[in-house]
């Protein structure tokens, strides 16, 4: 971030810090999933997914969000192998 | 008839469970409602105190499920109206010393006297706790626009939903408003979006309390204090009717704004 940006940017109120770190810890909260389970998660579904088709592990993602009154996971998992890559790359 | 058992509670501690409980208290009882609060925080008694009875306890809760006394005798009848009534919590027992089934039980039985029972719960989510809502029929969350009450009225919310009980309503306490315009406090709206339940009241921060507190005259009395006035709100509210809610004032006197002005306040 440029000299500029940092003088520019609009600093964000506490109250504003306060509700983001709310939002964030109450996800966990609810679900009772802390970032080590969703690790676990992750590796899990890597593996179970890597058996049938290849995945791209660096890009996967998954994350817990949330709206009003609700919190879902949401996984993100870019294939692997398509017709334009003549070789897929295996999994690690 | 059957009155309805109302817990105030929680979670974080020290929050204004007790000053709403003694200020709903009373707020019911000037609308003509028979009410009998209950003080369930046994070991740390306040509510007698917070509402200047005090000195006429005789008999609390835990002598009415030992034997030593009958419900009737452990009501201390408040003076000021004749409406409203106190069950105090011993001061020399502990959580364990009243189990889910007494307390339900004195609830089920108050309810055939008086129109409200207002239980004032003790902080946590332990037993103390479990005894406060058995017997609810409408539970209360207090909390503070701060993260730590914020957070522990999040956990209480899913407590209560495990126990099957109907959806609790939300009173924001202590809110500063010139805090709240200059970004530096959770807004209403703030807390509503992140705890996703019914508001049911705002209480301003103010120093009426304190003075109320330290006379054991609760500002619901006093017809000039705004926060009584947002006292009286919330118990028109919980009678059905429609109030809207109070707008706070900024108490901020010019000399505060002025000094933020001229030194500006660094993060
Ligand atoms: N709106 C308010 N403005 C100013 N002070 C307040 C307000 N509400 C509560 N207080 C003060 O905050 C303190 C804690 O209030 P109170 O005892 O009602 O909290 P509580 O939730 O019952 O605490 P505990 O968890 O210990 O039972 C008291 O000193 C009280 O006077
Ligand atoms: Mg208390």
């Amino acid at each position: 971030m440029s000299f500029w940006d940092q003088i520019f940017r609009p600093r964000s109120t506490s109250s504003q810090v306060a509700k983001e770190r709310l939002q964030v810890v109450l996800v966990h909260d609810r679900v009772k999933l802390s970032p080590e389970l969703l690790e676990t998660l992750k590796n899990e579904i890597i593996a179970v997914i890597s058996k049938h088709v290849s995945i791209d592990q660096e890009a996967m993602e998954i994350k817990l969000t949330h709206g009003r009154g609700y919190q879902k996971l949401t996984a993100d998992i870019p294939i692997l192998g398509s017709r334009d890559s003549a070789a897929p790359r295996r999994p690690r | 008839m059957t009155g309805q058992v109302i817990t105030i509670t929680s979670g974080k501690g020290g929050v204004g469970k007790t000053t709403t409980t003694a200020n709903l208290g009373i707020a019911l009882a000037l609308q003509g409602k028979r009410v009998v609060c209950i003080d369930a925080d046994i070991g740390l008694r306040n509510l007698d105190i917070v509402l200047g009875l005090e000195n006429r306890i005789v008999y609390d809760i835990v002598d009415v499920v030992e034997g030593r006394a009958r419900l009737r005798q452990a009501m201390i009848k408040d003076k000021r109206m004749p409406e409203l009534s106190l069950i105090p919590a011993a001061q020399t027992r502990d959580k364990t010393a009243v189990s889910p089934e007494q307390m339900l039980a004195i609830c089920a039985d108050l309810k055939q006297e008086v129109d409200f029972v207002l239980v004032d719960s003790p902080a946590g989510i332990e037993r103390g706790f479990q005894n406060a809502i058995v017997g609810a029929d409408q539970v209360l969350i207090v909390t503070t626009p701060e993260v730590s009450a914020v957070r522990d009225a999040d956990r209480i919310v899913g407590l209560l939903e495990a126990a099957e009980k109907s959806p609790a309503r939300l009173i924001i306490n202590r809110i500063r408003p010139s805090m709240v315009k200059r970004g530096d406090m959770l807004s209403v709206a703030d807390v509503l979006e992140i705890l996703a339940i019914q508001l049911i009241g705002i209480v301003p921060d103010d120093e009426q309390i304190i003075v109320a507190t330290n006379r054991g005259q609760p500002a619901a009395l006093d017809n000039r204090s705004q926060s009584g006035q947002a006292f009286r709100n919330i118990a028109a509210r919980l009678l059905g009717q429609d109030v809207p809610l109070m707008a706070l004032k900024d108490t901020d006197g010019w000399l505060q704004r002025l000094g933020r002005f001229v030194i500006p306040r660094r993060e």
